[in-house]
């Protein structure tokens, strides 16, 4: 009985032994790798060098004072020269004194200051006079400033230079710096706020586009919404091949809508009649559509004009994107002071812009792949096994053919590989003859649970990006659309939208069931669910977790300019390395007042709305 | 009619929850569903409108197979048929009209309902519905402001805004007192007179299905065990339906 015991606690101390031998070796390597000295920060070099960062901190160039400069000049001979009568020195005010005031080259001269005032510094000049020189210049004699003693007066003996004799008068110049009037922001303050507003301002703006991009994404990501949704394969398969046919119809048929309205746009007044009669028309179909129809072709007549309907809306925003583009830019030629009101009917216009024909392609995406695949499911159960069968294996094949194609003819064109054609063509065919293997394999009737592939695909995608940092995102922004707040914006949405759509669609996760239940048995279909049972239940969380990344963002966006990102991380990196600590300094207490209030407003809001 | 045909229930957990039960239900009647706990009763009632989707069997109704439809078809199902349930799942932050607006959902113009519009016509539905259960002025107030029991009506209101010709009642008076079980159970005996309406519903107090129940199935770990007029229900089948050792109260 003993002895089992006693050999398995032999056992457990060699093992707790190695384990320790193993932390030991851990460690140790650890410190090697990053290097820790503890001489290092002990060198007297270093520990000035921290000083003078400290003083430097603690001394933040906040504000100035207007600096006057007082010039007091006694004259000099060098070398001595007879002839010459030097004039008496005015000794009403400061004055310096000179012994002498003749002197060979390189001798010695002592300078006596008088009616200084007390603790005043003093920088003392010699001023060649030479023919050569027609400027007056100022070398300077004393390697520092002189303290001036309580009684007002100063003494230094300036060792003279070799090299500049002079028939004429020389002079010896004291230089006393005095501060006048009330101090006034420094500049650096007032770039301090300049980057700051941007800094602020970068980070409402990555939070917002992040933050509507990451709602309708954590749906997708979502498992109990995404875990009924089932289809079986060939409809899948016909929702696949038709994909990338709706990408590129809606992103066509948008381009062409747009540039039609664009085309309209560029005269003021026609442009606006036809923008008015254009969102008229759109709703009166609009109007026409909600009437509630009956009869055989009802729902081809209502999707009919719905197409009519959104077609027409795009060709009016393609319009409205145009005057919007001209408005923004007329603005900020007559606003003056508020021209950045201009700049943002601008940058929306164009935004609007942009986005019509990206729009387009996944709008075209998404009716291709939910008509493509609902009609395909409605024959799938209607038809014949063996047609079933038939039909299933051609849209697998065509559907596994035609992405690989576009897949590899990405690829292709990244690594610019040498002959494209066999490059693309012989894969897309295996995969082709892959698919169709598979689809004859599967049984054709049984449903296959597309929505956990989505909601998997989603997450995977998430966290890939979740862990990339933002400040490692902002270099490939930067070099894509220069270095400044735009890149940092992007990055910043970009993570925002990985970090929130996680966070979303936990929330999403974590609701009642009930609700949902009860308005699915009403015969809502899945986005009246979503809009009726699951929005309501998510608004407090969404807005809680949305607050939580406004403060993440700020922070970030505080330091995204380390990246090329904008911002005043900017400011702080190239005052930091042109040694300005002062300038730093500032910068440093203006973001921890930001990030400080952001931090209590937010909690504030927080506390009101959860 | 409604036709339940070998019914089979086994969730993803391997839980045999219903176990090849088959009954009818005729226009108009008020069926109720007794059982201990876990017997199968909710997964029963959320098989026919197919909120949980039945292993096996088949249920028909007037001549449609309810099982079989497609997604589109089912909605246009579901849409005749109300539920009402034992935690009522009220959308809780949204006013007490708007959840009642939300029964419509299956008739709206889909593209409507998305900004919540609805059409003049609905709005007096609700309020003439909210009228009936007697909680017309809680329309405008926030669904978790009200009790138990007049959230239940909100419910009630809520599955007469579809028009139902079938109304499935989960446990509907569980989380209520004596009192206002009553008030509801009656709400529900008057829907099944005046409108016609077959009520399935799920209950556990025998005095509750004998006042108020046509008739009365019972199930066992997912078997049905009895199949009845309510009043038929003696000690001895008590004892078959709950089990030896239950004693009956109420
Ligand atoms: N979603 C589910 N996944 C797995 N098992 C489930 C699920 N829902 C119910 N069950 C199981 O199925 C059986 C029947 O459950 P059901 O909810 O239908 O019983 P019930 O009669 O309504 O019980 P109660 O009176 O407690 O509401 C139980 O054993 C339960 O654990
Ligand atoms: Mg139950």
């Amino acid at each position: 009985m003993s002895q089992p015991r006693n050999r398995r606690s032999i056992w457990r101390s060699l093992a707790i032994f190695f384990a320790a031998l193993v932390i030991l070796v851990v460690y140790a390597y650890g410190l090697q790798v990053t290097k820790v000295d503890l001489e290092k920060p002990k060198e007297a070099r270093r520990q000035a060098q921290l000083t003078n960062i400290i003083r430097g901190l603690a001394r933040p160039r906040l504000f100035e004072y207007e600096e006057k400069r007082l010039e007091i000049d006694a004259p000099l001979m060098m070398p001595c020269n007879d002839q010459v009568v030097l004039p008496p020195v005015d000794t009403s005010g400061r004055y310096i004194e000179l012994t002498p005031n003749c002197v060979a080259l390189g001798g010695r001269v002592t300078v006596n200051g008088y009616n200084f005032e007390p603790g005043e510094t003093v920088f003392l000049y010699f001023l060649p006079r030479a023919a050569s020189i027609h400027e007056q210049v100022e070398l300077r004699l004393a390697d520092a400033p002189i303290e001036v003693n309580p009684q007002g007066q100063f003494t230094y003996v300036a060792e003279m230079r070799k090299d500049r004799p002079s028939d004429e008068p020389q002079a010896i110049r004291a230089v006393v710096k005095m501060r006048s009037g009330l101090p006034h922001p420094s500049d650096t303050l007032k770039d301090t706020w300049d980057k700051i507003v941007e800094t602020v301002f970068l980070a409402l703006i990555a939070t917002t586009l992040g933050t509507a991009l990451a709602i309708p994404i954590s749906f997708l990501g979502a498992r109990n919404l995404m875990s009924n949704v089932v289809s079986p394969f060939g409809s899948i398969m016909t929702g696949l091949l038709l994909a990338p046919v709706g990408g590129v119809v809606g992103f066509r048929l948008f381009s062409w809508l747009k540039g039609l309205g664009g085309g309209l746009g560029q005269r003021a007044w026609p442009g606006l009649g036809a923008l008015m009669v254009s969102i008229a028309v759109v709703w009166a179909l609009i109007l026409l559509l909600s009437r509630q129809t009956r009869g055989r072709f009802a729902a081809l007549r209502q999707g009919g004009l719905g197409l009519l309907a959104a077609l027409l809306a795009v060709f009016a925003l393609g319009l409205l994107a145009t005057l919007g583009i001209r408005l923004g830019l007329g603005l900020q030629e007559v606003l003056g002071p508020f021209a950045f009101l201009g700049n943002l009917i601008f940058v929306i216009a164009d935004l609007l812009a942009i986005i019509l024909p990206l729009l387009g392609g996944l709008m075209g995406l998404f009716l291709f792949v939910s008509l493509g695949s609902s009609l395909s499911g409605r024959f799938l159960r209607s038809t014949r096994p063996t047609t079933a069968k038939a039909f299933t294996a051609i849209a697998a094949t065509l559907a596994g053919a035609v992405l690989a194609a576009l897949l590899l003819g990405g690829i292709a064109w990244l690594y610019e590989v040498e002959n494209p054609v066999r490059f693309v063509a012989v894969p897309a065919a295996a995969v082709g003859a892959i698919m169709l293997v598979i689809s004859l394999l599967v049984d054709v009737q049984r449903p296959v649970p597309t929505g956990m592939i989505v909601y998997n695909i989603t997450r995977t995608i998430l966290n890939a990006l979740r862990s990339i940092e933002p400040l490692i995102m902002v270099v490939a922004f930067a070099v894509w659309v220069g270095i400044g707040p735009f890149a940092g914006v992007m990055a910043l949405a970009l993570h925002t939208i990985a970090g929130l759509g996680k966070l979303y669609s936990e929330q999403v996760e974590n609701i009642l069931e009930g609700p949902i239940e009860a308005v699915t048995a009403t015969g809502a279909n899945r986005l009246q669910t979503i809009v009726y049972a699951v929005i309501p239940q998510i608004v407090p969380p969404y807005i809680a977790f949305t607050i939580y990344r406004w403060d993440i963002n700020v922070r970030m966006s505080t330091i995204i300019g380390f990246g090329g990102g904008g911002g005043i991380g900017f400011l702080v990196q190239q005052n930091l390395n042109l040694l300005k600590y002062r300038d730093a300094s500032v910068q440093m207490i203006a973001i921890a007042i930001v990030v400080a209030t952001l931090d209590y407003a937010s909690a504030k809001v927080r506390e009101r709305i959860v | 009619m409604l036709e339940v045909k070998n019914l089979t229930k086994i969730y993803d957990n391997k839980v045999l929850a219903l176990d090849n039960v088959s009954f009818q239900v005729e226009d108009g009647q008020f069926m109720a569903v007794i059982g201990l706990s876990g017997s199968g009763k909710s997964t029963l009632l959320r098989c026919i409108n197919r909120l949980v989707e039945p292993t096996r069997g088949q249920v028909i109704w007037d001549g449609v197979d309810i099982t079989a439809a497609p997604q589109e078809d089912l909605r246009l199902i579901r849409r005749r048929i109300g539920m009402i349930f034992q935690q009522f799942n009220l959308v809780t932050r949204a006013s007490v009209l708007t959840n009642v607006l939300s029964g419509r959902l299956g008739y709206t113009n889909p593209l409507w309902s998305l900004i919540n519009y609805f059409p003049k016509e609905d709005v007096e539905k609700a309020m003439a519905n909210l009228e009936r259960v007697g909680i017309a002025d809680k329309a405008h107030s926030r669904a978790d402001e009200l009790s138990g029991g007049q959230q239940q009506r909100v419910g009630i209101a809520r599955a007469l805004m579809q028009d139902p010709q079938i109304l499935l009642a989960d446990e509907p008076v569980a989380s209520l007192d004596p009192v206002l079980a009553h008030s509801i159970m009656r709400i529900l005996k008057k829907l099944n007179q005046e409108d016609g309406i077959s009520v399935i519903c799920s209950l556990h107090f025998l005095d509750l299905v004998q006042q108020y129940a046509d008739r009365a199935i019972a199930l066992n770990e997912g078997r049905p065990v009895f199949d009845g007029l309510p009043r038929e229900i003696d000690d001895q089948r008590f004892k078959e339906i709950y089990g030896r050792d239950a004693e009956r109260i109420g």
